[in-house]
């Protein structure tokens, strides 16, 4: 291929270079969102049913392989594996939901407060987004473990400080970039205040990136919480967590196998589902990549 | 130009103080008395107060922060709780595998993701895109824990050839520590190489269309000299950055990944720290890898300047 038409393949004027990458967004968000629906349904289904009690500790039972009673084996203890992650769904989602929840609500608030307001606001907060990245999650969870101990609400908070930042700055870049628009300026024109521009126009059209950025921060979140629960700072049973159930399976890797194969297949279904639903998401919401692709 | 470094220096500073006001506090509000849970509850309270003096919990906040502050630029870490030797014996032979492992997994991962990327980049919208990009998806959506796990699997249990995990030690020889690190390295660089590749892909194709690419083909550069040459350097300033933030990700995913394969490095040491309450390790610890990454962001910040001086006009 020359250079010539790689260029080309930049601003596609054929027929399969435009068609091409509208079909792979339509299979990012189709795939993506299938994933995501999978697992949600797993954490949905958990509620009403499970093959046997995820808790349920029964040693005549341990390291059952695979059966039609026990679809996946059992773990150490007996449990039923295909129990456990099902309900290990459940935790995933729900750490992931709270922690972005956190990150995304003080996030965008700092971030649209700085932009509406811009000087020293703007230069105190986004400095202290700037430092705040000195700290990766991993090491802000074991400060914020040391001090609340370990726990499903100690990984939601530690994600969610993490994801603070993350959201304020995209949320202050995007913002910065609507003040400037027309509509902003005539809505100026008419008296209304910051607070009300920023409601109800800015927040509106910096949606989309948003969104976006919700769904990948889901992902990492999901991941973040799967390590701290491996390390025994996160979920703390006898409730299941996927990361929890791989690090207990670490002592079995040469009895078991298996039971280290199936809770990382659940996380990355899930984490696969979520970017690929971001990246459909972000593909779909930007018309301005599909005038370059 | 100097005040460009100024500007710099000052920052560096100004966030190193932040950080270890931020570690210092969050530790300063710790519940519990690391005297009492040194001694146990049942200590005798005269010794437990003449542990307190020893320890210098008898003196204001700020003087504690001020002497932490004062010994960990004069090298001296202070003591652990736990251990009672001092926190630098500790924290170096534990450098020595925690500094090799996040190199050798950056030098794997900036590997990967220019091989990835490039094949992309240089197939866009064909198959070969697509693939890399399949692979790329998959590499960012495994946790890294959970691949060790498997490469223990592959690599130990079935296939024999590593240990499952533990350090010999650099006195084994460099060849045998090298062995021990090599698959908590993939383990580790396999996500950032994942996300690092995506980085090189767009990077590239934003260049791929300038102007300069085509005078190159023009002057009758090949395509392959083209797009290393040319495009290449072009399109790695976004990459730097990225690669920047990732060391940081790096460092802290040694945490998790030494636990995986029981390495003796500097996150298991803060991990075993937390467990014991030992602070002083913690607080050193969290300080040092924390000290690291605002160094490496640095150094990140300074070598825009050599690859594009376009930075500075920028800014």
């Amino acid at each position: 291929m020359t250079v010539t038409s790689q260029m080309a393949s930049v601003q596609p004027t054929t027929l399969r270079g435009r068609l091409w990458p509208n079909g792979a967004k339509f299979t990012s968000l189709l795939v993506g969102g299938g994933l995501t629906g999978l697992v949600i349904l797993a954490a949905l289904v958990s509620f009403v049913w499970t093959p046997h009690d995820p808790v349920a500790i029964d040693i005549g039972l341990q390291l059952l392989g695979p059966s039609t009673e026990y679809w996946l084996g059992t773990d150490h203890f007996g449990r039923d594996v295909v129990s456990m992650i099902l309900v290990g769904a459940r935790t995933t989602l729900a750490v992931g939901a709270a922690s972005v929840a956190i990150g995304a609500g003080v996030g965008i608030g700092l971030g649209l407060v700085a932009s509406a307001r811009g000087g020293w606001t703007e230069e105190i907060i986004m400095r202290l987004s700037d430092f705040s990245f000195a700290f990766p999650a991993i090491l802000s969870a074991i400060l914020i473990t040391a001090i609340l101990g370990p726990g499903t609400l100690t990984a939601i908070l530690a994600i969610g400080i993490f994801n603070v930042p993350v959201f304020a700055r995209l949320t202050r870049a995007a913002a910065n970039g609507i003040w400037g628009r027309e509509y902003v300026l005539a809505a100026q024109a008419i008296g209304k205040s910051r607070g009300r521009i920023t409601v109800g126009h800015v927040l509106p059209n910096i949606s989309g990136v948003l969104i976006v950025q919700g769904t990948v921060s889901f992902a990492i979140a999901i991941l973040a919480e799967a390590a701290l629960s491996y390390l025994g700072l996160g979920t703390q049973p006898p409730d299941p967590s996927w990361g929890r159930m791989l690090f207990e399976a670490q002592s079995f890797v040469f009895q078991a196998p298996r039971l280290a194969i199936f809770p990382g297949i659940a996380i990355a279904i899930v984490v696969l589902g979520l970017n690929l639903l971001g990246d459909g998401l972000r593909d779909a919401m930007d018309p301005r990549q599909n005038a370059n692709l | 130009m100097n005040g460009f470094f100024v500007r710099k220096f000052v920052g560096f500073v100004a966030t190193l103080v932040g950080a270890s006001l931020v570690v210092f506090l969050a530790l300063e509000i710790l519940p519990g008395d690391p005297a009492l849970s040194i001694l146990g509850v049942d200590a005798d309270p005269g010794a437990l107060a003449a542990l307190r003096e020893q320890l210098g919990l008898d003196r204001p906040a700020a003087v504690r922060y001020l002497s932490w502050i004062a010994g960990l630029a004069t090298g001296d870490f202070g003591t652990s709780y736990t251990y009672g030797i001092p926190v630098t014996e500790m924290v170096a032979p534990r450098l020595a595998v925690t500094i090799p492992l996040a190199l050798i997994a950056m030098a794997l991962s900036i590997a990967m993701a220019l091989g990835l990327g490039l094949v992309a980049a240089a197939n866009h919208g064909r198959p070969g895109d697509f693939g890399a990009m399949i692979v790329s998806q998959l590499g960012i959506a495994v946790p890294n824990f959970w691949l060790g796990l498997l490469l223990i699997l592959l690599f130990a249990v079935s296939l024999g050839w590593f240990s499952a995990g533990g350090f010999p030690g650099w006195e084994a020889g460099i060849g045998q520590g090298l062995k021990a690190l090599i698959l908590p390295a993939v383990a580790l660089a396999t996500v950032q190489g994942a996300i690092l590749a995506r980085v090189v892909r767009s990077a590239v194709l934003e260049e791929i269309g300038a102007d300069f690419v085509r005078t190159a083909r023009a002057k009758g550069l090949s395509r392959r000299r083209t797009l290393l040459g040319h495009v290449l350097r072009n399109a790695m300033v976004p990459v730097i950055t990225v690669m920047g933030l990732q060391f940081s990700f790096l460092l802290a995913g040694t945490v998790v990944v030494e636990n995986v394969f029981s390495l003796p490095g500097l996150g298991r040491l803060v991990f075993q720290a937390i467990s014991n309450r030992d602070l002083v390790v913690v607080k050193d610890v969290v300080m040092l890898l924390a000290t690291m990454v605002i160094v490496i962001n640095l150094v990140i910040d300074l070598v825009y300047r050599v690859i594009d001086p376009r930075h500075e006009v920028a800014r």
